[in-house]
């Protein structure tokens, strides 16, 4: 085992596959890419369904699809790859420790690390629901691991809790499974997932969507017996008398993913409270320099191909980071997220380093229709764009061009405009 | 008038369809959508994702599609024939499964090498 590389990538899903190739292609040849499942590809490897890829490869792909283009494109990279190996620690000085079966515990040194772990989902813990405390609660993401990489079925009368997509992904995959959905209930007023899977996924199988509604109690000993679902008010606290009754065997929660950032806290680098993951500059380096970020760690996205797009930068910087004489750093702009926007990402921006310009991604609070995104500068507004429809569960992007960030001082604050045309 | 929302891609177009005056499509950002808005009316489709057995791989499912779409009245027939079916590793992105599946026209091709 080598004592130190150029730069160690953490984590072998797309982001990571997609920032170690973006490195070696800006010059790098000396990396290493550390997973801890057994294959590369992270999550894509269970996400056997179609539709990654339209804007990256421009053609419709299934998500082992996908992994398998990035991983033939390390073949004869050079690029080094150790998989079934858990990093344990990376400290500032950017030393990587890890353990696997293969090389035991080891310390490796780097010049630059990229954070590529990805996120996790949340749980039942995670929500509070009452009741017991029965066999067959599972996350929508490990039901797809059983279900898809290992051959196990999960239930047969099932009930989702959440409307993200991959909990609707794994109503369609139970239900051509030979399970019975017998709803999928969401607490928001609006689905998180995207539009088109609620239609190829719940309505292709007549599988019908309670918004506004949550479960109020599990029921079961052993194995879920059952579970009450209740309508809530505005205040989402459920509303007496409007309970109904589900005779099923299995609950899978698609309630939100959390990114995986106890290494980035470990290393101090730096977390956005709002997003949960590394705040970031505009080339994805986070505030410790040589440590850089991409991908789920950073924000869940709803798209791979994003992904891709966000950790090839963060893959190019740490290629500069290694290879470039250290740049100036002059002004740093703060971005704040204004109304009617729940964050932003990158949350700093240095005009000095910004080249043709920023792409900045963020959510909105809220659905919204024909409306504007607004980026102000102090009380001067310096763009705005206009959106004919913008929902929580779409990620966002605006491009700010760098003649404009020269124009601005301090902070940029991006917000929603309703209505005003 | 039918009201869809386009599965051509992430973006979800609204669609509105008039059956009437020859099926034709409003609200479509491209040509997916004017497609998706007729064959959605007329003989709806899908592509079918699932797995088969394997033995001999690092798992014990191989994932699988149709390489085209394939009418949605026979996804469950088609799963039924996937069910018959045991691969051996190792197995190569785009091989054949299954033929002109359910008469289809579409092959079921494996999508991940194993």
């Amino acid at each position: 085992m080598k004592q130190s590389y150029q730069l160690i990538v953490v984590g072998g899903g797309p982001a990571g596959l997609a920032s170690a190739l973006a490195a070696h292609e800006a010059g790098l040849s000396d990396i290493l890419i550390i997973e801890r499942d057994k294959e590369l590809g992270g999550i894509l490897n269970q996400c056997i369904h179609n539709g990654f890829g339209l804007h990256y490869f421009k053609e419709e792909l299934t998500g082992p699809e996908y992994a398998g283009r990035f991983i033939a494109m390390l073949e004869g990279s050079g690029i080094e790859t150790l998989t079934d190996a858990m990093v344990l620690e990376v400290t500032p000085e950017k030393e990587v420790h890890f353990v696997s079966g293969a090389t035991g515990y080891q310390v490796v040194r780097a010049d630059a690390v990229v954070l590529a772990m990805g996120c996790r989902e949340r749980t039942r813990g995670a929500i509070s629901i009452p009741g017991t405390r029965p066999a067959g609660i599972l996350t929508a993401g490990a039901a797809q691991r059983y279900v898809n990489l290992e051959g196990q079925m999960v239930g047969k009368r099932v009930l989702i809790l959440g409307s993200g997509d991959i909990g609707l992904i794994m109503a369609r995959r139970m239900t051509l499974e030979g399970a019975k959905v017998l709803a999928c209930v969401e607490l928001m007023p609006y689905s998180g997932g995207l539009a088109r899977n609620i239609q190829q996924c719940l309505h292709d199988f007549d599988i019908p969507l309670y918004l506004s509604h949550t479960i109020t109690e599990i029921r079961g000993e052993n194995r879920v017996s059952g579970a009450v679902v209740a309508k809530v008010d505005e205040n989402r606290r459920p509303i007496p008398g409007t309970e109904m009754e589900f005779d099923c065997d299995t609950i899978l929660l698609s309630v939100g993913l959390i990114p995986e950032n106890e290494l980035s806290r470990q290393a101090g680098v730096g977390l956005d409270g709002r997003t949960k993951g590394p705040a970031v500059y505009e080339n994805m380096q986070t505030d410790i320099p040589g440590i850089f970020a991409c991908g789920n760690v950073v924000h869940v996205h709803d798209l791979v191909d994003f992904v891709t797009a966000e950790s090839q930068k963060a893959g190019r910087a740490a290629a500069a980071y290694v290879l470039e004489e250290e740049k100036e750093e002059g002004g740093v702009l703060e971005v704040r997220a204004g109304d009617g926007v729940t964050y932003t990402v990158p949350q700093r921006i240095r005009p000095g380093f910004a080249g043709k310009g920023v792409e900045l991604s963020f959510r909105p609070r809220r659905i919204y229709h024909e409306c504007r995104i607004t980026v102000k500068s102090g009380d001067a507004q310096i763009a705005a764009f206009k959106r004919e429809h913008m929902a929580p569960g779409e990620m966002e992007k605006i491009t700010l061009p760098a003649v404009l960030l020269q124009k601005a001082a301090q902070e940029l604050t991006v917000a929603i405009e309703e209505g005003a045309q | 008038m039918t009201s869809l929302i386009c599965i051509g891609c992430p973006k979800g177009c609204h669609l509105e369809v008039d059956e009437e005056n020859g099926f034709t499509v409003k609200g479509n950002a491209c040509k997916v959508g004017e497609e998706y808005g007729r064959t959605e009316l007329m003989n709806p489709t899908r592509v079918l994702t699932s797995t088969v057995r394997i033995e001999g791989g690092l798992y014990c499912r191989c994932p699988v599609k149709t390489n085209a779409p394939v009418p949605k009245k026979e996804l469950f027939n088609i799963m039924r024939l996937l069910d018959g079916v045991t691969l051996k590793a190792p197995v190569r992105v785009g091989d054949t499964v299954l033929q002109n599946v359910a008469d289809s026209g579409a092959d079921v091709v494996v999508t991940k090498n194993m």
